[in-house]
């Protein structure tokens, strides 16, 4: 993976000691609350409901792990010994005290790592498919793409008060694992005629109070335009995007109000202004990133093990038949650890788990880990005669939950247990959808399906594009949960229809339990997935489910 | 006729800890919900919300709760709140870890 260059080096080291200063300097008085909270947000420090949170980025998802070695370390020494993965491929803490970050943030330096622009109108963390490098059904790897975005992004003189934050997602797979259609850039790899890989550039997606699916204003981008495309879509945003109402400051409201026609004559003028600048620097230090991308030497061994065991042994075979994916290498597997055991939060590890799975890559996973937007952590190249050996490892620490892609799989934002937006929570939500479905032993048989908690409007966890999702609200004084139904956020991407009036936090496992059943009741075989399901039948007989009673009050 | 005032307490968080703290009727800052001055009156409330947000070198983002009368002293009304005084529903942390020592 990329290694930081001096100037990465030298960048990161001032900006740690520029904030060092800032905190003295709020500390001692010298700042006030309303000059000192723009500082804090560009190094990732928010203020939540009962302490500050640290957001640290985890650059397209990947870490080495020396990194998440560190990771442990600030856990157990400046925090409560565990961390949060986000739907971002962040990590944050929960409870820093104010004195300790710029010892977070060198902490942070040493092993190459920083919370810059994880908050704020910037350019924030650029995601990536989880899967990256590894896929069986990747064009190219997108992570060195996803560098020169980052390195392009950081600290940009031009880009640094956008009207509001801007997130920019990557894949190089046409099977999209990065939720791109939901990002104010989404980038999908894709070949042309002449078969050459480009890319598919989406403009205005996004979710929160306004969800929206993005737009494709250039079928094909050969790589080699990327970054001035890029900055072009930027540049174009920056000049029309609104800063007089933060609700319609985003880009897929400029892309709404401006016009898809007119946004992408805009954008294309803007590139052909700017394109003779790029003068092919560019391209250079993309090929030397890509050259620190380069994949791991795979190993031959036979695999008769794994095929072995996983005929012998049900609950590897259970967790195998969930968690793993196809690599490129067929000797391979990309496993996915899932970090939501039955009743744990969602996208938690402890700093003990953190330095297992730190341990199990180096031993065998060629040194790589990565953090899905689905809140899991992927081991993306494991030979298949080790995976018996790593199964086993991973349940002494709590984490061989075969659960990934199942209905206790769920995204779920940090809602009111922790964040000062929420309007409900979400934690305990999933958690008890999860308990009830495991007490159920019905998950394995419903299968594939994603539900997706938000605690607000803002939607972090993605509920829109959650085949069910679920939005916390705060009505009247109560906590109260609205279900969207038959949303996704792949290649196929749509936004969720809402199903009716909302349900109390104590009427909610049940709904989704009558939910599941209607949809068990309607599939026409077990390989029918909920979202076909629901594609095929539409909202009435969920609806019927959901609202038993004003159903039987339409039928008398 | 005007609807009664709801009483409030001046609520924050303290600048250091980032902990949910309480404005007390004694000029004191306490982490007790229980210990806050319970503001029944309007004018009053703003004269304190006024003095809280001054208090920059100790104190973030000052504003007034919606709270009650209980036998221990004031009480949230709304769920937030209430969780303010607690910590967080999913590990025993925040105010009740506290507590519990």
């Amino acid at each position: 993976m990329y290694t930081y260059s001096d100037f990465d080096e030298a960048f990161v080291r001032a900006r740690v000691a520029q904030f060092s200063g800032q905190v003295e300097r709020r500390i001692d008085g010298s700042l006030t609350e309303d000059e000192f909270r723009p500082l804090r947000l560009m190094n990732g420090l928010y203020l939540q409901l009962h302490a500050y949170m640290l957001r640290v980025a985890i650059p397209y998802g990947t870490l080495n792990p020396r990194q998440m070695r560190q990771l442990a370390h600030i856990a157990d020494t400046w925090d409560k010994g565990y961390g949060h993965f986000t739907t971002r491929q962040n990590i944050q803490y929960n409870w820093p005290v104010l004195k300790d970050v710029p010892a977070i943030l060198s902490a942070l330096a040493d092993v190459e790592m920083h919370a810059i622009q994880t908050s704020g109108n910037c350019v924030r963390n650029v995601t990536a498919d989880h899967f990256a490098g590894a896929a069986a059904d990747e064009i190219e790897d997108p992570r060195p793409v996803a560098e020169l975005l980052r390195q392009w992004s950081t600290d940009h003189p031009e880009f640094q008060f956008l009207p509001r934050k801007f997130k920019i997602a990557i894949t190089g797979s046409p099977n999209d694992r990065a939720v791109t259609r939901a990002h104010d850039i989404g980038l999908r790899m894709v070949r042309n005629a002449a078969g050459e890989p480009g890319f598919e550039v989406i403009v205005g997606g996004g979710l929160g109070r306004t969800p929206m699916i993005g737009h494709t204003v250039r079928g094909f981008l050969p790589k080699a335009d990327l970054l001035p495309y890029v900055e072009a879509v930027l540049s174009v945003y920056n000049m029309l995007g609104r800063r007089d109402n933060k609700y319609k400051a985003r880009i897929k409201i400029t892309v709404h109000e401006t016009g898809v026609d007119e946004i992408t004559r805009l954008i294309e003028e803007r590139f052909a202004e700017i394109r003779p600048g790029f003068g092919g620097y560019d391209q250079e230090l993309l090929a030397q990133i890509e050259a620190a991308f380069a994949p791991p030497v795979f190993r031959t061994a036979p695999t008769d093990a794994y095929d072995a065991f996983y005929s012998a042994d049900p609950v590897f075979r259970a967790w195998a038949d969930t968690n793993l994916a196809r690599h490129r290498n067929d000797e391979y597997a990309i496993v996915t650890i899932s970090l939501k055991a039955h009743g744990e939060t969602p996208g938690d590890a402890t700093s003990a788990q953190m330095r297992a799975m730190a341990d199990l890559a180096e031993r065998y996973g060629h040194s790589e880990l990565r953090i899905s937007h689905e809140q899991n952590v992927i081991l993306p190249h494991v030979h298949k005669s080790d995976l018996p050996a790593l199964h086993a490892a991973l349940a002494q620490v709590g984490l061989a939950t075969a659960n990934v892609g199942l209905i206790s799989d769920i995204i779920a934002c940090p809602g009111m247990d922790y964040c000062a937006l929420a309007t409900a929570r979400s934690i305990p939500v999933a958690q008890d959808i999860a308990l009830r479905f495991d007490e159920l032993k019905l998950e394995h048989e419903v299968g594939p399906l994603k539900i997706k908690i938000s605690g607000c409007i803002n939607a972090c966890g993605h509920h829109h594009v959650g085949h069910i999702g679920i939005l916390g609200l705060d009505r009247a004084g109560v906590e109260n949960y609205q279900i969207t139904l038959g949303g996704d956020g792949t290649e196929t991407a749509v936004v969720g229809e809402r199903a009716g009036p909302g349900f109390a936090y104590t009427e909610i496992v049940p709904a989704i339990e009558r939910l599941i059943h209607a949809y068990l009741e309607q599939r026409t075989e077990p390989a029918e997935t909920f979202l076909q399901t629901y594609r095929r039948v539409g909202l009435a007989p969920f609806k019927a489910a959901l609202y038993p009673a004003e159903a039987a009050q339409n039928a008398a | 006729m005007s609807r009664p005032y709801i009483p409030k307490v001046v609520t924050a968080n303290a600048l250091l800890e980032g902990d949910v703290i309480y404005l007390t009727a004694d000029d004191r800052w306490s982490r007790q919900h229980h210990e806050a001055e319970l503001i029944e009156d309007e004018a009053h409330a703003q004269m304190r919300l006024l003095h809280a947000a001054a208090q920059k070198s100790k104190v973030v983002g000052a504003y007034l709760a919606d709270a009650k009368a209980g036998p221990n002293g004031p009480e949230p009304v709304h769920f937030r709140e209430a969780f303010r005084t607690r910590g967080p529903s999913n590990y025993f942390h925040g105010k009740q870890e506290t507590a519990a020592q």
